[in-house]
């Protein structure tokens, strides 16, 4: 090893420890701004002695420095934009769009590696598999990411879509794929057969997201998360550098864990969210969506207002209809008039509430609510039974006490248990189901009032009559 | 070769146990900035477009070179300035009210 490789060695162990520090400080709210920082910095770190290493070990051309420079501030520019112009509610799309360009930039390290060989002969088992696992993993992540915020976006339906037959044309992609990829190995190269697995991996990503659901979600950005820094990893494999094994690793590891948290808050196996099926009953929620509204106790804005101004602990309940009538800041500013007037204001969040993990998190940080007031399930949970009024904003099969018995599309599903507070207010456009497609009995118990109004009018509403009775 | 392989595939394991030590470990409250900050990370691969430039020879080299360091460079510079934004986002409650308000409350 020579002097050089010794030194750039070090200093990648320098970046790969920045990044672990910086991901430990995001466990705590008031240091994860650091920790994101110090990850920040490790990644400067790493790039200078990247571009160091080059430039003296291979030196390189004009035209090759040239395509680089002109790429990274064309890229650059494009990613800060977007990052400084995002909607909050639009965050998953963009971390969608962020995974697929780092799928496609192993995509394109690999192919280039492949490259450097005519035909791609002659790389040895040790560089060719890592180079064809990258093309498989980072095609899949590219294409598939893409129609997952395509799906967020609104731009392809966000229902999920499937055709007869799809299985058998999935598995006939992958088998393409897999075999085109036994090939370059066995038969040292071609570049034909490496495209080939390139555009089979490229059209199994989209077979594989399109009959997803949009309430599967927060599954999917976090598996495509996954297999990003995995490809990451393989690329990192492809041309011996350890900084990007070790990073495409603590990612891989990052979107493991996310997934699998997501997959059982939502009562869900991975596989079956991938290979589609359930929730895939539009039929089903027709039949229940006609619910008649005879056992239905209606209430309205001034009812509401009257009930949160005599309570003395209120929880909030928000689910995607919250965020998708943008009605996070009606909802801080509700919870401030309450606040001020003494009354105890916390927002139970449920592990899948928003389109990503942690989504409603950041809805409510960007309304200016305090960390602090945001309780995860399980405090949730504790704290409902001595609560006076539970508010569920937009919320349903998360709420759905169905969960608790078996034999049903929620059963065992962890859910916020805001039936134990004394009284419950419900605020949604209709009775209609959630993704699960059932009925809530919630709706219908004694002590819950439906409010039937959009989220951001009925809570408007609800602060204009809860002024009266506050400020007097 | 196959020495380099082994240290680099135990690099790859014991760094999939620390991800996975680390990531259990942080709450859901901050799962979407920790996940768009592990985004960023993974705009490491902006380190293969500088490698893969230096070893370029040949136009369709280039034009992949070109390809790996757009989509790198969106991703790295992207993530890390969304994430910082976010996490902007997430504060305390504040100590005190600004003085207008507590004029008002008393």
């Amino acid at each position: 090893m020579s002097t050089l490789s010794f030194v750039t060695g070090l200093v990648y162990l320098l970046a790969a420890t920045l990044f672990v520090v910086g991901l430990h400080l995001m466990r705590a709210p008031s240091t994860a701004r650091r920790g994101n920082q110090i990850s920040a910095v490790g990644m400067v770190v790493g790039v200078t002695a990247s571009i160091n290493f080059a430039l003296v070990e291979h030196g390189g051309n004009a035209w090759a420095w040239g395509a680089l420079v002109v790429g990274l501030v064309c890229g650059a520019a494009w990613g800060v934009v977007r990052a400084r112009t995002v909607q909050m509610t639009d965050m998953p799309q963009l971390v969608s769009l962020f995974n697929a360009v780092g799928g496609g930039a192993a995509v394109a390290v690999a192919f280039a590696t492949f490259l450097l060989y005519p035909g791609g002969a002659g790389l040895g088992a040790t560089t060719a598999i890592p180079v064809v696992l990258d093309v498989l993993i980072g095609s899949v992540t590219f294409s598939g990411s893409l129609i997952a915020a395509g799906k967020l976006q609104g731009l392809v339906p966000g229902r999920p879509l499937t055709f007869p037959g799809a299985r058998l044309v999935n598995a006939l992609v992958v088998s393409v794929a897999l075999v085109a990829g036994v090939l370059v190995l066995v038969l040292d190269g071609g570049v034909l057969r490496l495209t080939v697995v390139l555009v089979a991996a490229l059209t199994f990503g989209v077979l594989m997201v399109l009959p997803i659901g949009g309430a599967d979600a927060p599954v999917v950005v976090s598996l495509l998360n996954a297999l990003t820094g995995l490809a990451v990893a393989m690329a990192g494999f492809a041309i011996d550098n350890q900084l990007m094994i070790i990073a495409g690793a603590l990612v891989g590891a990052a979107g493991t864990i996310l997934t699998l948290q997501m997959a059982q808050a939502m009562n869900r196996s991975v596989g079956a969210i991938i290979v589609g099926g359930f929730g895939t009953g539009d039929a089903a929620s027709a039949t229940v969506a006609g619910a008649d509204l005879t056992d239905v106790r209606q209430v309205t804005a001034d009812d509401l207002a009257i009930e949160l101004a005599y309570a003395q602990r209120v929880m909030i309940v928000p689910g995607f209809g919250l965020a998708a009538a943008q009605a996070q800041h009606e909802v801080a500013d509700l919870a401030k008039v309450l606040t001020d007037h003494g009354i105890d204001v916390k927002y139970a969040i449920h592990p899948v509430a928003g389109r990503m993990p942690g989504h409603m998190n950041v809805l409510l940080a960007e309304a200016s609510v305090p960390y602090t007031q945001m309780l995860e399930i399980d405090a949730a949970n504790a704290a409902f039974a001595t609560c006076d009024v539970a508010l569920v904003v937009g919320a349903n099969d998360v709420t759905n006490p169905m969960a608790r018995r078996p034999g049903n599309a929620v059963s065992g599903m962890p859910i916020l248990d805001v039936d134990h507070a004394k009284s419950v207010v419900v605020l949604k456009r209709s009775m209609s189901p959630g993704y699960a497609g059932i009925a809530n009995p919630l709706f219908t118990d004694p002590k819950t009032g439906m409010f039937f109004a959009d989220a951001k009018q009925g809570l408007a509403d609800t602060i204009v009559a809860l002024k009266q009775y506050v400020t007097a | 070769m196959t020495e380099t392989l082994y240290a680099n595939l135990a690099i790859f394991l014991l760094s999939l146990l620390v991800g996975f030590e680390v990531i259990s470990k942080i709450p859901s409250t901050l799962h979407t900035p920790m996940m768009s900050g592990a985004n960023a990370i993974h705009g490491v691969v902006v380190v293969g477009a500088i490698i893969t430039a230096s070893l370029a020879d040949s136009p369709a080299g280039y034009l992949l070179t070109l390809v790996a360091g757009a989509l790198a460079a969106a991703n790295v510079c992207g993530g890390y300035v969304v994430t910082d934004r976010m996490l902007k986002m997430f504060t305390r409650p504040e100590p005190a009210p600004d003085d207008q308000d507590s004029e008002t409350v008393r």
